[in-house]
């Protein structure tokens, strides 16, 4: 998704002279060409990020379109005030981009696990928050904020995430892509857990069940639609995200099926326990602690639709 | 606005600004008469001699930009921009009303001229710092000022943009830093000692000048010096007295809290008009 992001704002950054990328002293071996080919569209702020998202909010009311780039938690946490003052308040054009979404790096320790940086970002106002699933998505989202007039947070994961998409969907902010249709149940996946999701799906297509997958890539403003439909005409909603179950994607379905009309659908969120991580491991092994490997996601899910049979039968 | 005040047009605003920002703050009772008063100067002359700004357009995009990050001096804030003709002095009268605009920290949604929003300290400098960096490799001629409270100081925000202002000598930013000497809880030297500011500034790549900041010769003097030094960042320290041009209000913090009473507020315009 990083390779996929750079390149694209590097192709953008060759169209539009107003397109800038403001980093926090990160990103060797990702931003050098776009510095070397843009220099005067590039700067690095040092490792400052109060002073990053500054600078790009005073960039952004000159008239540049501004992506910040650092570490997840660096790009978000750190300056969360001059993200939520300087540039949501005054709807300065700057895209705060955060890779290493989630578990990216998982062994580097609890300060590199960004795991509620969407829920943090998702409650400040004017602020678009998009999570892409793969690394198709991530280049149609990096489009998609540039030609957006106003602020987004744009959560990356790391580089060489599989392909999901074959082909390039159809993606606009705020419209969720279903990529298989049923009504047994849906699987709602942000993020990288795209792939996963869309393993899971097929594995239970094979098993008769009914499955609709929906990447909701932009988690604010989320697609309420997509979310009532899934909640009305499937028998199961299941949120998947490398995130804290509280406050990201699950907690934005959440909100929208608990204002629905009785009589929906169950909804059950699956993504990172909300507690520090005790134990060192790689992505993939974290993700197992929490569950959010493939067989794990598989097993949860059965055990729902066979516990919702039982209580049919 | 390129029409040249005089001193005593200039002082003649400050006493505009001070009055108004007493009527204010006594009316909606709310804080920060202090450090409205010891920046009013300051603003006069910004307003009347250095900003190359079109009241009638307030977003030409080639205005030089003024940031007030010293955000809680709102009230005199908003009187500098009504005075310089940006919106009419009637729309004072909603100051931290109901249902007005005119919130108790500076605020740009709804006020024309105002650049930027403040009110939480040490954000100003880094938002005007990209600004000046944008205008700089547009090789635009606008420039940009930021008006800055010493206890702002504290905030480590300041020091990362002073840090990279310098680095990348941003001679088209220009800070004044209202150098009241006393800030929320007490005096800046027991709590946060900044001095030698000048040597700091200095050591950081900008070229900082120290200025009695309540005589507006001296502070136009410095300020249409600006940049003070080619390739470097100025930094206007200008040396002021909270609460300055009400003889019981200055230099007590009291009054970084305190509104006026109606009764404090006839002696308090009286003592401004005597000035």
């Amino acid at each position: 998704m990083r390779t996929a992001f750079i390149q694209t704002l590097n192709e953008l950054a060759d169209r539009d002279p107003r397109v800038c990328l403001v980093v926090g002293d990160l990103g060797f071996s990702v931003i050098e060409e776009f510095a070397q080919k843009h220099p005067d569209q590039f700067v690095n702020a040092g490792v400052s990020e109060q002073n990053m998202i500054g600078l790009a909010a005073g960039m952004a009311l000159t008239g540049k379109i501004v992506f910040t780039y650092s570490i997840g938690n660096f790009a978000t946490l750190r300056c969360l005030e001059q993200i939520r003052n300087d540039v949501c308040y005054h709807r300065a054009n700057v895209k705060v981009v955060a890779v290493g979404g989630g578990l990216a790096y998982g062994n580097l320790g609890v300060t590199h696990h960004a795991s509620e940086d969407v829920a943090i970002m998702r409650a400040l106002p004017n602020m678009v928050v998009v999570a892409p699933g793969d690394p198709v998505e991530a280049r149609l989202a990096t489009r998609a904020v540039v030609a957006l007039d106003g602020p987004a947070y744009l959560r990356l994961g790391k580089a060489g995430e599989p392909l999901v998409h074959e082909n390039e969907p159809p993606f606009e902010l705020g419209r969720a892509i279903t990529l298989r249709d049923g009504t047994d149940l849906t699987l709602i996946a942000s993020g990288g857990m795209l792939a996963t999701a869309d393993k899971v799906a097929r594995t239970l297509a094979a098993q008769n069940l009914g499955v609709r997958l929906v990447s909701m890539h932009t988690v604010k403003p989320i697609d309420r639609e997509v979310v009532a439909r899934a909640a009305v005409e499937t028998a199961h909603v299941f949120t998947l995200e490398e995130h804290s179950i509280e406050g990201g994607l699950g907690g934005a379905v959440a909100e929208v099926m608990a204002e629905l009309d009785p009589g929906h659908a169950p909804l059950k969120r699956i993504g990172l326990r909300p507690e520090f991580n005790k134990t060192v491991g790689d992505q993939n092994y974290l993700k197992s602690l929490h569950g959010l490997d493939e067989e794990s996601v598989l097993k949860t899910i059965q055990q729902i639709i066979a516990r919702s049979y039982g209580r049919v039968g | 606005m390129n029409s040249r005040a005089t001193e005593d047009e200039l002082r003649s605003v400050a006493r505009k600004l001070r009055s108004h920002s007493l009527r204010m703050i006594s009316q909606a009772k709310t804080s920060h008469i202090g450090s409205c008063l010891s920046v009013a100067d300051i603003l006069a002359v910004m307003y009347g001699r250095i900003l190359r700004v079109d009241p009638r357009r307030p977003d030409w995009p080639d205005r030089d930009r003024l940031i007030m990050s010293k955000g809680h001096a709102a009230a005199i804030t908003y009187a500098a921009v009504a005075e310089a003709g940006f919106m009419p002095a009637e729309r004072l009268e909603g100051y931290a009303r109901n249902g007005s605009q005119l919130y108790g920290h500076v605020t740009h949604v709804g006020v024309p001229g105002i650049e930027f929003s403040s009110g939480s300290l040490g954000h100003g400098l880094p938002v005007g710092t990209g600004m000046a960096l944008a205008g700089k490799r547009a090789g635009a001629k606008w420039r940009v000022f930021v008006v800055m409270s010493d206890g702002e100081l504290d905030e480590g925000s300041n020091w990362e943009a002073i840090l990279f202002a310098g680095h990348h000598q941003l001679d088209n930013l220009t800070i004044v830093i209202d150098y009241n000497k006393i800030q929320s809880l007490d005096a800046v030297d027991k709590t946060l000692r900044l001095e030698p500011l000048a040597d700091k500034f200095r050591a950081f790549g900008w070229s900082p000048r120290e200025v009695d900041g309540h005589d507006v010769a001296a502070l136009s003097t410095a300020l249409e010096a600006v940049p003070l030094e080619k390739g470097r960042p100025s930094a206007i320290i200008a040396h002021t007295i909270k609460g300055k041009g009400v003889s019981w209000m200055e230099g007590k913090v009291l009054w970084h809290y305190r509104a006026p009473t109606p009764d404090e507020l006839v002696t308090a315009l009286a003592e401004v008009a005597a000035s």
